[in-house]
């Protein structure tokens, strides 16, 4: 059938179309329901893909029929449609629930255009997880980064464009970076093929100019996956941002930019270039202690909801480095699983913190006192996203918690293991501020909930579902992931 | 009702209940007989599965598989038969002193009370009947999470801070401890199922299997070892049936519970034994016997009762670890007893203690002189429980004990002995005097304007009936121990 080999194009191209569709049919209604059904559309799509993907193996799709290397390739493979299904997927859940919850964080005319720069974020991150080309990435990259700048100063609050601005000048330096080391390595390469650079690259192993690009590709990425000490951006960017915006951007944004990483170091540089000629093991597993500590500790200070979870991340986001870190295959294994665990669950997070903000007027822990009295299932939520936060068995999160540990055992590194549950602890520490002060106080007199619309709390409930069930049946997440894992393993000879 | 059935049942009863019991919030009476039927038809159920365990069989239910080797699932053995009995029998005793308490104290917050005691029994029953360490872990930080409502009940900042030390320590060591050696375990052997001879023999070196070990049983907060053991008395500014649930009926008994499980079933006694003298056990006889001497010692210096009560736990918790790190044959079926038998005299005593604590208003042991002529049905509990818990005959605490000095005789293992021959008579110097100035002291003149404790006369009825039975179970279990030996010795025989 003619249309399923076009499928890896038409997961880009429609979401893409969709965007200025919806510009032009400027009602808000309208324009919602092109964008929740352009992301069921592309979850569709990537499900079809991922099961091409899993009976014969990488995909290879030519765009405009002009063969690769000089023609752009679309090349969906474990890693890539693993990728593909956690952003369509998080899209579908959070578009449907958006509109109920920008409807009181948004200006009314300004909501059409939330869709279109939602659907736009969207086509960049699923064509950055698609593309087999480097500069196709550093364009889909700023495709993304754009949109995602303009829908965080939609936030109400004054600051949210002082946010985006923050936002946009280190993502713009990180965007930068990652031009200049595709440039370096077009230079030494010749090519701009992801695969062929990775053959090519052999023969100019370890020179200067290809060290170089490592390492701006590394110092690019790396702000745009908010690595400590780079994460500045994103405290402001998650808390300031309306709530659906925080909930896609947190799920998805610096995922894409692990996956970015990954593709690079092994499917072009190649693991020998990347862990032995440069200590860049040593220097990820510092960085990732420093943010897994700092910023979890930093989380535990904060008085604000959304905040508090935004330092969250960024120490989650450690945890996936300290997987690559090990260089072997449970570590990879436990990164690649992350970026679906914790996806999930920091989705499931923002958007009940988005319900919250809906119904009491805001989202600070002076105004959730007693919470669990006014919204128990809601409150009963954000303790189980909590849970998988902190790495509760039952839960996504445990299942990385797991993979992780077993990567530090099989090193032998027992110091790394007690830094890891330790790490763990600080985690209860705050989902405890949370719990004591939703259910050990009184509520509020002055606040009365308003009521959730269902469109909210559906999308919602599935998501913190997903959080339970991948963490009692982790076939759906480990096994592709630890397929992934193996793929990268084998280095650019694909 | 099957024992196929029965095992599901187990878990669901309880977690049934907590639903109904917060349904029929707006009715106490039928709330409180909710509480009651669901406690009754949790027994029910473990009884039905008693004959089929005395017999050799072990009901299992796989709930779900997360990895290979890494299950979550229920498979019923001896000492969590044992376990379970011993929760669900006096889940229906404490329901009826908690009713009787929390009225006589008109106490608020009641359904949330009555509610997070049905969902502790839950954790409970998982934990007793867990297959593997991973499901034992589960549910005892299940445990922990339900209890915490019921440790904070009254909502004072003090209660706030006591609540704190709880979770504190106790997620603590389970993270840092216990998970690190559950993953290491399942590293090594490739599951954690619990079996007959452990499945670690000849994995490790004697070092590191001590190593382990201490891990392992220091990540199990609940058995209270020192110094990890403030969580204990931090628990006490809980209401008196709670302190009982903590003591007797669920968490520290689970606590020990997992400690001589780990031992015989992860471990293995055998593997354990071939270490040889100075070997992992003895390290850990060393730490459980430091903590029964020291835990008696403060004992008999807290005025407050429940302090010395609780401090008491402590020491008598250690008496079962000693006992399971003495790897005897008889010494293990005395550990084995002694969960029982503690459980019978702990929970008599707390309810002694808050029976006192309602009726007049006394919380200190310097105020209880002559109280035995006012409250004699509750006093004379409270003398049987601490004859209990000196190991004096006709209490059930007397044929463990005996059990556990005769088998670290049979190793030669004299510290052990001397441990035990000395805590004897450290629990009889503050046991005793207790019991001899409530009786035979005359009280103290009437205080003036002491409308409370002037007059005052038994505790309400239900606390009355509730003491009566743990304590008449207490001297019924000496003269008739054949159900806990039975499942003891299957423990022994190899599970």
């Amino acid at each position: 059938m003619s249309l399923a080999t076009h499928l890896p194009a038409l997961q880009v191209v429609l979401p893409l179309l969709a965007a200025p569709l919806t510009v032009l049919l400027r009602r808000a209604g309208l324009a919602y329901a092109v964008a929740v059904a352009a992301s069921w559309v592309a979850l569709a799509i990537a499900i079809a893909l991922a099961l091409q993907v899993g009976r014969g193996g990488a995909l290879s799709y030519a765009i405009g029929n002009w063969a690769p290397p000089l023609g752009i390739e679309y090349r969906v493979d474990a890693l890539s449609s693993f990728m593909l299904l956690l952003v369509s997927g998080i899209a579908s859940v959070v578009l449907p629930y958006s509109r109920a919850s920008i409807e009181r964080e948004v200006p009314p005319q300004q909501h059409y255009l939330f869709y279109t720069m939602f659907l736009l974020c969207m086509t960049g991150l699923l064509g950055i997880s698609i593309t087999g080309d480097a500069f196709n990435i550093f364009v889909f990259l700023e495709i993304s980064s754009l949109s995602t700048y303009v829908l965080i100063a939609l936030g109400r609050d004054r600051r949210a464009l002082l946010a985006a601005y923050q936002y946009l000048v280190m993502g713009t330096i990180g965007a930068t970076f990652i031009v200049i080391a595709i440039g370096l390595l077009y230079l030494m390469t010749g090519t701009l093929n992801l695969a062929d650079m990775g053959r090519r690259i052999a023969a100019v192993h370890g020179t200067r100019p290809v060290l170089a690009a490592l390492a701006f590709l590394t110092v690019g990425v790396s702000l745009k996956l908010a690595l400590f000490p780079l994460h500045q951006w994103l405290p402001n960017a998650y808390t300031y941002a309306p709530s659906a915006v925080s909930a896609f951007v947190a799920a998805t944004a610096t995922k894409v930019a692990v996956y970015v990483l990954l593709r690079f170091y092994f499917g072009v540089f190649g693991e020998a270039q990347v862990f032995d000629r440069l200590p860049m093991a040593q220097m990820m597993l510092l960085l990732a202690l420093a943010g897994m500590f700092a910023a979890t500790t930093m989380a535990i200070f904060q008085t604000d909801l959304k905040r508090l979870f935004a330092y969250s991340s960024v120490g989650q986001i450690g945890y996936i480095i300290l997987g690559l870190s090990f260089d072997s295959a449970t570590g990879l294994t436990a990164s690649i699983v992350h970026l679906f665990n914790h996806g999930v669950t920091k989705g499931a997070i923002f958007m009940l913190l988005g319900i919250v903000v809906a119904s009491v007027g805001g989202g600070t822990l002076a105004r959730v006192q007693g919470l669990a009295r006014l919204m128990p299932w809601t409150s009963a939520g954000i303790v189980l996203a909590g849970m998988s936060l902190i790495g509760v068995p039952g839960t996504a999160g445990f299942v990385t918690k797991w993979y992780l540990v077993l990567a530090a055992l099989e090193k032998g590194q027992w110091w790394l293991v007690f830094l890891i549950v330790a790490s763990s602890l600080l985690s209860l520490i705050y989902v405890w501020r949370f719990v004591e002060v939703a259910y050990f106080r009184e509520p509020r007199r002055d606040i009365l909930p308003a009521a959730i619309s269902p469109w909210m709390a559906i999308p919602t409930a599935l998501l913190l579902v997903a959080v339970v069930i991948f963490g009692l049946d982790t076939s759906y997440t480990v096994d592709p992931a630890m397929r992934a894992a193996e793929m990268l393993l084998q280095g650019p000879n694909r | 009702m099957t024992p196929e059935s029965a095992l599901p049942a187990v878990l669901a009863v309880p977690l049934a209940g907590a639903v109904l019991i917060a349904a029929v919030r707006r009715r106490p009476d039928l709330r409180e007989t909710v509480t009651l039927a669901t406690a009754a038809a949790l027994l029910a159920c473990v009884l039905a599965l008693l004959p089929v365990v005395l017999a050799g069989g072990r009901p299992e239910w796989v709930l779900f598989e997360l990895l290979p080797g890494l299950q979550i699932a229920l498979r019923v053995e001896p000492l969590g038969m044992l376990f379970a009995l011993v929760a669900s029998g006096l889940w229906i005793v404490n329901s009826l002193y908690s009713i009787g308490y929390m009225r006589g104290n008109r106490e608020s917050r009641q359904t949330r009370f009555y509610v997070c005691f049905a969902l502790s029994l839950a954790a409970t029953m998982g934990i007793a009947c867990a297959a593997n360490l991973f499901t034992l872990f589960l549910f005892y930080e299940l445990l922990t999470l339900v209890t915490y409502p019921l440790v904070t009940h009254h909502g004072t900042e003090a209660a706030r801070r006591g609540g704190r030390v709880y979770l504190g320590l106790l997620f603590g060591t389970s993270t840092i401890f216990l998970l690190p050696a559950l993953i290491f375990v399942w590293f090594l052997a490739g599951t954690t199922d619990f079996r007959p001879g452990g499945i670690l023999a000849g994995r490790l070196g004697h070092q590191e299997l001590a190593a382990l070990l201490l891990l392992t049983v220091y990540g199990i907060g609940k058995a209270a070892l020192m110094p990890l053991h403030r969580w204990l008395p931090a628990a006490m500014v809980a209401p008196t049936p709670v302190s009982a649930l903590l003591h007797a009926v669920a968490v520290v008994k689970a606590g020990v519970f997992s400690v001589v499980k780990v031992i015989v079933y992860i471990f293995g006694i055998e593997p354990l034994a071939a270490t040889g003298i100075g070997g992992a056990a003895d390290a850990l006889v060393a730490v459980a016997g430091f903590t029964i001497i020291a835990a008696s010692l403060v004992a008999l210096h807290a005025d407050n009762l429940k302090r010395r009560l609780a401090y008491s736990t402590v020491s008598q918790l250690a008496y079962v670890v000693m006992a399971a790190a003495v790897l005897a044959p008889l010494s293990v079926i005395g550990a084995v007893l002694h969960i029982a038998a503690h459980a019978l005299g702990k929970i008599t005593l707390f309810f002694a203690a808050g029976s006192i604590y309602t009726a007049a208003h006394k919380t200190e042991v310097s105020q209880l002189d002559g109280i035995g002529r006012r409250m004699p049905w509750t006093m004379g509990a409270f003398a049987i429980g601490a004859l209990s818990m000196i190991g004096l005959p006709p209490a059930v605490g007397f044929v463990s004990k005996w059990y556990m000095l005769s088998g670290a005789m049979a190793a030669q293992h004299w510290a052990a002995v001397a441990v035990i021959v000395g805590s004897t008579l450290l629990n009889a110097g503050y046991f005793l005097p207790i019991v001899y100035r409530a009786f035979f002291v005359a009280p103290p003149p009437a205080e003036d304007g002491d409308v409370h404790g002037h007059g005052h006369g038994e505790a309400p009825l239900p606390m009355v009936i509730a003491s009566s039975i743990t304590a008449a179970a207490t001297v019924l279990l000496f003269f008739l121990p054949e159900v806990p030996l039975a499942l003891a010795r299957q423990v022994l025989a190899g599970g």
